[in-house]
């Protein structure tokens, strides 16, 4: 069987340390999400307070049903605060390391640019510049070859989607120029 | 067999050039999303599923459907031959698999794992075949007291039946039944939680929020590992199949067991990673050798991955016949057929008979052309991961911009899948589970709907929720389950009162 074997091996060399520092905790965390859902409760709540959250005479108004729902949020959420503040073993554990953190960020904030370029330049220039900025950058690879992927995957996309599957994406001033 | 005749005429409707090209481009796609680190059944899914918006809803479940089998086969790739489980409900097949590929028995592992995959889809196929259509004509007599009644006991279920932190479950499907209640009410026509915003009008999408919750936080999540991996690809070669095959009697205990665990968790919202666990154990509580588990022993491969595709397949059932989905993917596939203009519950069978046959023999089909394919091409797949992540992860991203954008053509529902992202990725470090948030989002307004209807066919009774004895039923049992894991407590209080007393 040997024969028809082939190794598969691959490093990555910009694995976060073992070791590194926490930046928060599980349990900060935990309280900080019960307090904003606590917030989403009361706003929400308040506002189907408003719109009507009692019985007329042709059953239940609008707010009715989304409003006992916002109680329960709250109080889940309460619940869930006064269990973090509780709880002194959960709250010792790591939620994310300084290593961990700076390779999220590393993907999370060329996404959030991908988006800002989609709103403005349209979604196959942003994507062609994530793709091969990414490759390029995060992942060390080869300018040609990121620029390549990128340009392939991106032209790839446009023929599925734009003329294929007719589900028309939004364009900027690159595809305006060639008259799209 | 009225049931068998429906089935010839499902597969009469497949049987085209079209629809099997289609199934194969959907089974190699899911395959290929199996694979890949930081994408999964749901995921695959949900970004896929704009591609189908133009197609007819028959094919375009076809390609859905078959993009989940191929995440399921996928999934036992990486766990076998790498030891990374693709999907969490691989996890248990690492167990044995990983030790037999480094005894250099991989392609027997493969084999094992892909035929078990197979007979237990089979079994909850069957399953489907014979028991929805009568589930679903049962439910016709369902009016909307009924119906809010079975929401609430896929609710409370969830609650009580979940391993996570009760209030944590809690959480997440009010905030799911209230993210579905935002924009147009549509009893009234009263805007409700919009806040003044425009793009809120439309309400929060479904698929959008998916996209974001499972797409761009997995791989946040991903980033954070050690992405290092080794192993060998093995091919399967024909006698090694065979041998495999020709030793498959034996194991036809563990094979039914799991099949039922499967079938019967599916069902219930417990879940494809529930039960290959519970697969796993009980296979190797009931062995006699107990020590060998492990150590690299194909009943292990055998129990969980059959296991596991029951549950995913069966999951699929109450979703046909009474609109509810059983798991997360087939949330996702509900939300597609409601795009596609149908609508899931019994009615389905009688109106769209075409449909759902068609669906259903897919399923058969499915499951042989995907034993084939991976059975044949396991090294091309497998060697997908030597493709750097830093050339997935931006593909990945763009494609779920692009199935967020496609599905109401918003800006807007782009910058709401990030935001999404983001939730997602913190709700799973904390513990705050995606599942009901996803069921809750999906059925929030036709929940709504139906307690509304009900209410106003009452007058305001809540004592319409045990008018007659079914809805009285459904009610009750699900007012149990929400204060199970209280009543289990009690129950074993009472126990251990009484049990000193009598010694």
């Amino acid at each position: 069987m040997s024969n028809t074997e082939l190794e598969i091996v691959v490093d990555d060399p910009t694995a976060p340390e073992e070791n590194s520092p926490a930046v928060v905790s599980t349990g900060t965390v935990d309280i900080i999400v019960s307090l904003l859902l606590l917030a989403l409760a009361l706003v929400l709540g308040w506002d189907n307070w408003r719109t009507g959250a009692s019985w007329d005479s042709t059953g239940p108004q609008p707010g009715y049903f989304p409003f006992y729902l916002s109680v329960i949020l709250g109080a889940a959420s309460l619940y869930g605060l006064g269990a973090a503040f509780m709880s002194r073993r959960e709250a010792g554990e790591t939620f994310v390391t300084r290593a961990q953190f700076r390779r999220v960020l590393a993907v999370f904030v060329p996404t959030f640019l991908f988006c800002l370029a989609t709103q403005y330049l349209g979604l196959y220039v942003a994507s062609f510049l994530l793709i091969a900025g990414f490759m390029r950058l995060v992942g060390k690879i080869a300018l040609w070859k990121s620029l390549l992927t990128a340009f392939v995957f991106t032209a790839a996309m446009f023929v599925t989607f734009d003329i294929a599957f007719d589900v028309i994406m939004p364009k900027g001033p690159l595809e305006a120029a060639f008259g799209y | 067999m009225e049931a068998f005749g429906l089935l010839l005429h499902g597969f009469a409707v497949l049987l085209t050039w079209k629809t099997l090209l289609l199934m194969m481009v959907g089974l190699v796609l899911g395959i290929f999303v199996g694979v890949l680190p930081g994408l999964g059944g749901p995921n695959g899914v949900a970004i896929l599923l704009p591609l189908t918006f133009t197609m007819d809803p028959t094919s375009a479940i076809v390609m859905l459907s078959c993009i989940y089998w191929g995440a399921l086969f996928g999934g036992a790739i990486t766990s076998i031959l790498f030891n990374i489980p693709g999907e969490a409900w691989s996890v248990a097949t690492t167990f044995d698999g990983y030790p037999m590929a480094q005894q250099g028995r991989a392609a027997e592992a493969l084999t094992a794992a892909f035929t078990s995959s197979f007979i237990g889809s089979l079994v909850a196929v069957l399953l489907i075949t014979f028991l929805a259509p009568m589930i679903s004509s049962f439910a016709l007599r369902f009016g909307p007291p009924e119906f809010f009644a079975v929401y609430l006991l896929t609710f409370c279920s969830f609650v009580g039946l979940g391993r996570e932190a009760k209030h944590k479950t809690v959480i997440s499907m009010s905030l799911g039944l209230l993210l579905a209640g935002v924009g147009m009410d549509t009893v009234s026509g009263q805007l409700r939680m919009t806040f003044g915003s425009a793009e809120l009008l439309r309400g929060i999408n479904f698929l959008v929020a998916v996209i974001g919750l499972f797409g761009i936080s997995e791989i946040l999540l991903t980033m954070e590992e050690r992405l290092a991996l080794r192993g060998h690809a093995a091919g399967i070669s024909l006698r090694v199949v065979l041998s495999v095959w020709k030793d498959l009697p034996k194991y036809w205990v563990t094979l039914l067991r799991s099949s039922v665990i499967g079938c019967w968790l599916g069902i219930t919202p417990g879940g494809a990673i529930a039960a290959s666990f519970m697969g796993y154990n009980l296979a190797k509580r009931f062995s006699k050798d107990q020590e060998s588990f492990g150590k690299g022993r194909i009943e292990g491969v055998f129990a969980p991955e059959t296991a596991a595709h029951a549950s995913g397949t069966s999951a699929l059932l109450p979703m046909l016949a009474l609109g509810i989905p059983g798991s997360g993917t087939a949330a996702i596939l509900l939300g597609g057929l409601m795009v596609w203009g149908l609508n899931p519950g019994p009615l389905l069978f009688i109106e769209h008979k075409d449909f759902v046959w068609g669906l259903i023999a897919s399923m058969y089909l499915g499951n042989v052309v995907g034993l084939v394919l991976v059975l044949t091409t396991v090294p091309i797949f497998a060697s997908i991961l030597r493709v750097p992540f830093a050339a997935v992860a931006p593909m990945i991203v763009v494609s779920c911009a692009i199935g967020a954008y496609a599905i109401q053509n918003a800006m807007f529902d782009i910058w709401l899948m990030l935001g999404f992202g983001v939730v997602g990725y913190v709700f799973k470090k904390i513990g705050i589970p995606l599942a009901p948030f996803t069921l809750a989002l999906v059925l929030g307004s036709r929940a709504e709907d139906a307690f509304r209807l009900s209410m106003i066919g009452s007058g305001g009774d809540m004592k319409v929720f045990w008018s007659n004895g079914l809805v009285g039923t459904i009610t009750t049992l699900a007012i149990v389950l929400l204060f199970w894991p209280v009543i289990d407590r009690a129950f074993a209080g009472v126990a251990r009162l009484v049990r000193p007393a009598k010694a």
